[in-house]
């Protein structure tokens, strides 16, 4: 089995596992007063602390949520209802058209229901938005804009966007800025103070993390209206009991995930770079996705177009032979759809359709790489019999 | 003598969500084939919530054939075939009933869906069948050549849809459910047994496409809206409007809204169908029947006849059997009943059998009254 699709999810680490068990077995909701709550709640302010430290963010900065997905929700439609709750006239969004689902959706939503303007902002042919696109949105009305949406790096094509820079000019029209970094974090340094944004996104599997536990790190001068209202846990931003153990882990993932990152980086960075060279040795048309400059697109990502083929087929073929990977497009009722991100870099919708990505995790080995290098090229080959039907 | 006991195979199963599909899978898993489950999305729109009427486009049936092949044990995968479908199957079969004639989908999508675009994908990425949840059998002869059967229990034969496949096409289907005498509540039993959620889920009955059953007003929708026209008597004469002739088939006799009786006071019943002057003819029952029959676009199941033979034939899915001579001149099948039958509507499928042995199908395309037949007196 070679598993390449850690940006979907990666194996839980083992420390991650041990803290999340032991935690399982403990009683105590964090919002209680009594002794087991007190427990629970200083497990919770710990894990807190080190996500914190891990993300170079204050504490109280950390608001922990169920996932990448309702972080990017909150941090969204909270933020733009916020925003345009002080100023009516600030209901145009800025952001890029490579974002996640969780953020697209969550754009178009406020557009067909909260009376948002959603501009997106031009990408090169990475899908890359530059700070000089940002400015030129914002220079033409700066008092209209609520937000700025742009992913810290594409989840597909593995492409890194200059959040700093992005972050500084948002910041130049005092606008608010959320940057995605689910698929950043332990593969970049994460900084959320040096980043300059007013809220960032994380989530705890894809780091080694549990499934269900994520974050939307949040500025302390930023209050965005909640989705989720209840008992007023997290700040008042985000009601529901704390899921303990999950955040336990979670802390245990994000310390190793900004310790090992370099390390990590490094040693990634050289498989994929092996994986690369492979795939495009037993297929020389093969097309590589992304910014192929170093430090220009994530080191655990690898995404290519085999030019006629269908995505779905070589899917089939691989997963045949205990080779797991993605297409990296989304699915609407498991129907391959031309990938959003390959189209807004202006690839033909027909090439589009015919895309792998693989991206690498700490369980990845040279023998995954192998095992990929020997099965892609007949894999390609049958797959362009079958054509794009 | 089937398929289900050679070696093992690469075996592409289309399962659509429902019972049938997946015990067959499950059925071909247990006869040691390396099984993967494919679903066909058929529709550009699948539906999001289950509606009252059946369905196999919906986005829960794609998640219940997810849940059986995760049972099973197999990959699965949905392959989107909207393009084709509406090409091939949903357009003519607008195209059928705007030109008066009533077509049968089921059998134009395993013609040119199931067993044509799926079965050559299958191929070409290296598969060796598709696996459907069909009633009938197929026997590999001695010489190594396949025949289609009538499936064991013939209250649930299917082979009337399957009628159009060709030899080529049969050497890559495979039918677990064809070949054992089960009953629908046996199968459900086996579906429980195996785990497969879909044991309880109800049988779909309707026009896939049409999810709420609606086929008047889906065709509607598609040639424009109603448009009155005359309900006219064997005479010409006016006896009530409708709404659109596409609306109708032969041998119907219900919502025809005429409102006073016919002369002998016995019901009637619509003998034609004229789109092009949008009327639609009724009469008495006798009107309906049928000497004989031209059928056009044969598909044989191994060689052609080659001279006059005698069959049974049947005229539709779950229609009975009537003995025929059949003859091909030019490309026409040329079909005489024994005895006369009603309710022969041109763009249904005759499907001729020799025993339980499926010889062929064609488009019917005129038909022969009996009135008629005898009117030059």
């Amino acid at each position: 089995m070679a598993y390449l699709d850690h940006a979907a999810t990666t194996p839980m680490l083992p420390e991650a596992i041990a803290a999340m068990t032991a935690q399982l077995a403990v009683t105590g909701n964090a919002s209680s007063l009594h002794a087991a709550g007190r427990r629970a709640r200083r497990t919770v302010e710990e894990s807190r602390e080190t996500l914190a430290d891990a993300l170079g963010a204050r504490p109280s900065e950390v608001v922990l949520t169920s996932g990448g997905t309702e972080a990017d929700n909150l941090a969204v439609k909270g933020l733009y209802w916020a925003r345009r709750d002080a100023d009516p006239r600030r209901t145009r969004v800025l952001a890029s058209p490579v974002e996640h689902h969780a953020v697209l959706d969550a754009v178009d939503w406020l557009a067909q229901h909260e009376g948002a303007t959603v501009e997106y902002l031009p990408v090169d042919a990475y899908g890359r938005v530059h700070p000089d696109a940002l400015r030129e949105a914002l220079v033409r009305d700066p008092d209209d804009v609520a937000l700025v949406t742009v992913m810290w790096a594409n989840n597909e094509i593995g492409t890194i966007m200059p959040v700093r820079e992005l972050a500084e000019v948002a910041r130049e029209f005092d606008v608010p800025m959320h940057a995605d970094a689910v698929q950043a974090f332990g593969q970049l340094e994460v900084d959320f103070a040096r980043s300059g944004l007013a809220a960032m996104t994380v989530s705890a599997h894809k780091i080694g993390g549990p499934f269900g536990v994520g974050a939307l790190l949040l500025g302390r001068d930023q209050t965005p209206v909640p989705v989720l209202h209840g008992g007023g846990q997290e700040r008042h931003v985000r009601s529901g009991t704390l899921d303990v153990p999950a955040v336990a882990a979670f802390a245990v993932a994000g310390r190793h995930a900004a310790k090992g990152r370099e390390d990590f980086a490094r040693e990634v960075g050289s498989l994929r770079d092996e994986l690369a060279a492979a795939v495009l040795k037993a297929v020389p048309d093969a097309l590589l996705g992304g910014d192929p400059a170093p430090g220009g697109r994530l080191p655990a990502n690898a995404h290519f177009t085999f030019p006629g083929c269908e995505g779905d087929s070589l899917l089939l073929l691989l997963d045949a032979q205990g080779i797991e990977c993605s297409t990296g497009s989304a699915c609407t009722a498991g129907i391959a759809q031309p990938s959003h991100v390959l189209l807004a870099t202006g690839t033909d919708p027909e090439l589009a359709r015919g895309t792998l990505r693989f991206s690498l995790g700490h369980t990845s080995t040279g023998q995954d790489v192998r095992k990929l290098a020997r099965a892609i090229g007949p894999a390609v080959e049958r797959a362009r019999t079958a054509g794009l039907s | 003598m089937t398929q289900t006991s050679q070696r093992p195979l690469r075996v592409l199963a289309a399962m659509s969500g429902g019972v049938d599909s997946a015990v067959a899978a499950a059925r071909a898993v247990e006869a040691g084939h390396d099984v993967t489950g494919v679903h066909l999305a058929l529709s550009a729109n699948p539906q999001s919530f289950r509606t009252g009427a059946r369905g196999c486009c919906t986005i829960e049936d794609s998640r219940d054939a997810r849940r059986a092949a995760d049972v099973i044990g197999i990959p699965f995968y949905v392959w989107d075939l909207a393009e084709r479908f509406r090409e091939d199957v949903v357009d003519d079969f607008v195209a059928e009933y705007e030109a008066g004639r009533t077509p049968n989908p089921c059998l134009r999508c395993n013609e040119k869906i199931k067993f044509a675009a799926l079965l050559d994908k299958a191929l070409a990425l290296g598969f060796d069948a598709v696996c459907t949840g069909h009633y009938a059998t197929v026997v590999l002869k001695d010489d190594g050549t396949r025949e289609l059967h009538r499936a064991s229990d013939m209250a649930k034969d299917q082979s009337y849809v399957l009628g159009v496949l060709d030899e080529k096409q049969l050497a890559h289907a495979m039918f677990p459910l064809g070949d054992t005498l089960t009953t629908k509540d046996e199968i459900r039993a086996e579906a429980e047994r195996r785990d497969l959620a879909v044991a309880k889920k109800p049988d779909s009955h309707d026009i896939c496409f049409i999810a709420d059953g609606d086929t008047q007003g889906f065709l509607a929708g598609r040639l424009g809206g109603p448009a009155e026209g005359d309900i006219l008597d064997e005479s010409g004469a006016k006896v009530g409007t409708h709404e659109g002739a596409f609306g109708f088939t032969i041998g119907q006799r219900k919502g025809l809204r005429i409102g006073h009786p016919a002369p002998d006071g016995k019901p009637r019943y619509v003998l034609d169908i004229s789109p092009v002057n949008n009327t639609v003819t009724v009469g008495p029952a006798e009107a309906l029947d049928v000497t004989a029959l031209t059928a056009i676009r044969p598909r044989w199941c191994g060689t052609p006849p080659a001279g006059p033979g005698t069959y049974t034939a049947q005229l539709r899915a779950h229609g009975g059997e009537t003995e025929v001579t059949a003859e091909l001149t030019d490309g026409t099948l040329s079909v005489t009943f024994t005895e006369p039958v009603r309710g022969v509507a041109p763009g249904q499928a005759v499907v001729l059998y020799d025993g339980t042995r499926v010889v062929g199908s064609a488009t019917i395309a005129t038909t022969v009254r009996k009135e008629k037949a005898a009117a030059p007196r």
